[in-house]
């Protein structure tokens, strides 16, 4: 074994791998090991080798394990890898034994070994890499808070000595990170050499695994789902957000209270060109944002699946109503509590539908942060055009890990639309006006913002029925003219909503697979994988329901076409089988839900599986 | 029919405001409820209250939830928005409301079973952010669209009309609101029209949340003998602490008092509340001797109307939340929308 002590030689030969091996933190919550991470991530990235960072945490605040995984390939593969990682950085004792245990055979342990653990704690499969991180610190600090931060610093100079990292990449970064604060730069520096010089006066590096410089990052920029969402929201013109605590949706409101702070403040006055109200429950902040577009400001809240329950009554409204609002919903492990940190493509359903009697709703649904910035901006236009709730659905996985993507990109002539709102002068011209008059014949009316005009344009909003006029009305003719008037509305908003993405497979095929969301970074590996075993699938990324004719057209042309999907019940293939009548048949349910992020490895095993395809890979790799 | 408008026939002769409408313009289609119930009274008090104060109907937001007292905004204001929300949920869709637009005026009408049931923690939460609105409870003890259900202000030990004994404890909204922070809190009767018209006037220029807790009996299921919210019981037990006349900052005080019965209440915006004091002792600005007031008169089964607590600089949730002076709602892509080159330099931050 690898120790600091002596230079014996390992006992057995580790993974050799260049830029393609994934990295797990063990860290203990609250321990300051979350920046240190973050960090070695972006230095990876620096180096321009693709790295997908993922936090893995438990609902709590301080003392339970977390782990950080970065996956690095060069190739470019985001998806979670699945199967255990190829070095682990074990620095929480409470997790020791199953940290060790989840080692790939052949693989790194890195820990800190100021109190030298007995060998009954490693495996001989494995290389262990002792360095004495504590030791270090308390020689070179006094201050406890100084030690615990500074320890994470020291660990990651010992893994840039062992990786081979590029040291200048770091220093860079935290020259960036504490810009104009030269003594914690300094200090920050120091540390990190200080592990740096320990590993390379004290162990043979680098490893087995090594990084090199390379080039499959190029412009792309690093973001968690959430903030992407929040900044779409400021560029689509949101005023009002309200909102009520909930992981993992909580840092959308928080993201969006700190871009707007940067980016919406009146510059003459210091005043802010927002409102952000943090609601006492669900009910009320979705009952502020219906009351805030009432009156015609956008207004948004995000959310998770609870808080999507609670709103079920106040979404009926602003469907019946006709009222635009915008709902984020970051998706997390349902039903009730469920497993409030892990990732679920689990309110599906619950959205398209959401609230008693005959409701439909309008989804939007990104693959990741550009799509979350793109999706967060158009789902205000799309309320406004539509006059209703419009769904963002993110989930725990896009939106709380950061994630390469495309920079975002703004047209300048890009500007708000409104929708039909009829003014003053139009009223005041003589222009009729019927709220619920569809003189368009596309199911979308004119509506008044309150206070228009003096004596025109007035009318009473309600969750009764009513008539074309607005006036309360239980009469069976105008009840089921308004309700036939809003699908109308809901067809029409299939040409709206982002088309779905088709890539044809590079050969003829009598299969398809459809995916939506976060499984998106898997579906190029598994589709490789699955290319590797003789299938040839085509596929298709639905980003937004209702489903367009490209929809219905991808599912006739294929004989079987598998639907993945991160839920138990299939969710999206019921979706499809009820709105485009899709013989059941025909979609094969290929169903991820333990709360970990789906995997490659996962889906080509699950679809060879369904072919009965035997798999020559290791079957320990299929389980992710 | 399920809408009843009303006949647009008026008499050439009708008093007009310095607005040129006459009362009828403030008025809405005709009622559905129940013959001599509070709740119309109260519409009307409200109508002549906007009509008296010359306030352009339309500049005027009518919220409500779900029950008797939620339908009443239909029958008032008619050219004005009005917005039939859920039930117990008029708070939250009158905050976000507010928040879009702050240059109009709220009117939120809510009942006992709407605010003091169902909706019980959005009015505390409204109370204590101080919406700038008014916030009327039409308060008569009493589910009446469900036909007679206990609500969560009815008096322990009051008598159902099938008999049915309380036995648990009353909320006491106008409590609640003095211990929430509202910056104006009063108790009426829709029985007196006399107090009533001048307390909403007050609190229509409030600058800041002002709630009315309005006794408002039910004909129809709580008007008998053993109701603790009957036209009888209130006025037998009603202990007015003041009488209010609202004078805008326009006109000159000409009010006739007795030294030491009369106190001026100068609001922020320049307008002066005139309270003619019934108990001298009585101070109106002592949000913790009302809040002491009220139990001790409550506690004597006696029901204190009047003008309970004003504070005459008032905060609202927009001076909290430092907003900008032009309407949310009003606000274009040049202020709202920070363009292509900070996004570049927030691409840029990300790499």
């Amino acid at each position: 074994m690898l120790q600091q002590v002596d230079r014996v030689a390992p006992a057995i030969m580790g993974i050799q791998r260049v830029n393609d091996f994934v990295v797990k933190f063990a860290n203990v919550n609250g321990s300051g090991s979350a920046s240190a991470n973050a960090l070695f991530a972006k230095s990876v990235l620096r180096m321009g080798v693709t790295a997908t960072p993922r936090n893995i945490f438990p609902s709590n605040i301080q003392g339970l394990p977390t782990w950080y995984e970065v996956r690095i390939s060069e190739a470019g593969y985001m998806g979670a890898r699945g199967g255990g990682p190829d070095l682990m950085v074990a620095m929480n004792p409470q997790t020791w034994d199953a940290d060790v245990k989840g080692i790939e055979p052949g693989g790194y342990l890195f820990y800190d070994n100021t109190k030298p653990m007995p060998p009954s704690k490693f495996r001989d499969d494995i290389v262990v890499i002792g360095v004495p991180l504590t030791r270090m610190t308390n020689e070179s600090y006094s201050n406890p808070r100084e030690r615990q931060l500074f320890k994470n610093i020291v660990g990651l100079g010992a893994l840039a000595a062992l990786l081979e990292m590029d040291v200048p990449c770091i220093e860079q970064l935290l020259a960036e990170q504490f810009k104009n604060r030269e003594r914690l730069i300094k200090a920050n520096v120091q540390a990190l050499h200080m592990g740096l010089d320990w590993v390379k006066a004290n162990l043979d590096c680098p490893i087995g695994l090594t990084l090199r410089k390379a080039d499959s990052v190029g412009d792309r920029i690093l973001i968690d789902g959430n903030a992407a969402a929040a900044l779409g929201a400021v560029y689509g013109g949101a005023t009002v957000c309200a909102w009520y605590p909930i992981t993992p949706s909580s840092s959308v409101a928080e993201a969006f209270t700190s871009y707007c702070n940067r980016l919406r403040v009146d510059k003459a006055t210091g005043k802010k060109n927002f409102a952000i109200v943090q609601a006492e429950d669900e009910l009320a902040s979705i009952g502020m944002v219906i009351g805030a577009a009432w009156n015609g400001a956008r207004a948004f809240t995000a959310t998770s699946g609870p808080g999507i329950s609670l709103m079920q009554e106040f979404i009926g409204l602003a469907y019946f109503a006709e009222i635009p609002a915008v709902i984020m919903d970051v998706q997390r492990s349902g039903p009730s509590t469920g497993m409030p940190t892990r990732t679920q493509q689990t309110d599906i359903t619950a959205c398209a539908y959401a609230s008693h009697g005959d409701t439909k709703h309008v989804l939007l649904i990104p693959e990741d942060g550009y799509e979350c910035f793109e999706f967060g901006a158009l789902a205000f236009d799309l309320a406004d055009r539509l006059q209703t709730p419009i769904f963002v659905m993110l989930d725990l996985e896009i939106g709380m890990n950061d994630r390469l993507t495309k920079p975002f990109v703004w047209d300048d002539s890009r500007k708000m639309d409104r929708g039909k709102v009829m003014t003053s002068e139009e009223l005041q011209a003589g222009k009729k006006f019927g709220r619920y008059l569809d003189v368009d014949n596309d199911g979308i009316t004119y509506r008044t913002y309150p206070g228009t005009h003096p004596t025109k344009g007035a009318f009473f909003t309600r969750g009764t029925s009513k008539d074309s006029m607005a006036r309360y009305s239980e009469e069976g003719p105008d009840y089921q003219e308004n309700m036939e008037r809003l699908l109308k509305k809901h067809n029409t908003a299939r040409s709206m909503v982002p088309p779905a993405i088709e890539r044809k497979a590079s050969k003829p095929t009598k299969y398809g697979a459809i995916y939506f969301g976060s499984t998106s970074p898997a579906m190029p590996e598994a589709d490789e994988q699955l290319n590797a075993l003789g299938v040839s699938l085509d596929l298709l990324r639905v980003r937004g329901f209702p489903f367009g004719d490209e929809v219905n057209a991808f599912i006739e042309a294929h004989e079987k076409v598998f639907v993945i999907e991160q839920n138990r019940d299939g969710q999206m293939r019921s979706l499809l089988i009820n709105e485009l009548e899709i013989n059941p048949k025909q979609l094969v349910k290929i169903l991820h839900y333990d709360g970990t992020p789906i995997t490659a490895r996962f889906i080509s095993g699950a679809i060879a599986d369904a072919l009965q395809i035997a798999k020559p890979a290791k079957q320990s790799e299929v389980v992710s | 029919m399920t809408f009843i408008p009303k006949p647009k026939l008026h008499h050439p002769d009708l008093q007009k405001n310095a607005l040129g409408y006459t009362r009828r313009d403030y008025e809405g289609p005709v009622s559905t409820l129940c013959a001599g119930c509070g709740h119309d009274s109260i519409s009307a008090a409200i109508v002549k209250a906007c009509f008296e104060l010359d306030i352009e109907p339309h500049r005027v937001a009518k919220m409500s939830g779900i029950g008797c007292s939620s339908k009443t905004p239909t029958y008032f204001l008619g050219a004005s928005h009005g917005f039939n929300s859920v039930h117990g949920r008029m708070p939250s869709v009158a905050t976000g409301a507010n928040l879009a637009n702050k240059d109009l005026i709220y009117l939120g009408v809510s009942g006992d079973g709407d605010s003091a049931s169902i909706g019980i923690g959005q009015f505390a939460h409204a109370m204590r952010r101080g919406v700038n609105m008014v916030y009327i409870v039409e308060n008569n003890g009493v589910y009446g669209l469900t036909k007679g259900q206990f609500s969560a202000t009815s008096d322990k030990g009051a008598k159902s009309k099938r008999g049915v004994v309380n036995s648990d404890e009353a909320i006491d909204l106008v409590g609640l609101a003095l211990q929430l922070g509202a910056t104006f809190v009063a108790r009426s009767f829709s029985g007196d029209k006399t107090q009533l018209v001048p307390l909403i006037e007050a609190a229509l220029q409030h600058k800041g949340i002002a709630f009315i807790d309005c006794i408002s009996p039910c004909v129809a299921f709580n008007n008998h003998e053993g109701s603790t919210k009957s036209f009888d019981y209130v006025r037998e037990h009603n202990e007015a602490l003041n009488s209010l006349d609202v004078i805008s900052g326009r006109e000159e005080i000409t009010v006739d008092y007795e030294p030491g019965t009369m106190e001026m209440v100068t609001q922020h915006d320049g307008s002066v509340l005139a309270l003619r004091k019934l108990h001298t002792s009585y101070d109106v600005n002592d949000r913790v001797a009302a809040l002491t007031y009220m139990q001790e008169r409550a506690a004597a089964g006696e029901i204190v109307t009047g003008l309970l607590y004003v504070d005459p600089n008032p905060r609202d949730l927009h001076a909290h939340l430092d907003t900008v002076e032009t309407p949310l709602n009003a606000l274009n892509d040049d202020a709202l929308v920070p363009g292509a080159r900070a996004l570049e330099r927030i691409n840029a931050g990300l790499r």
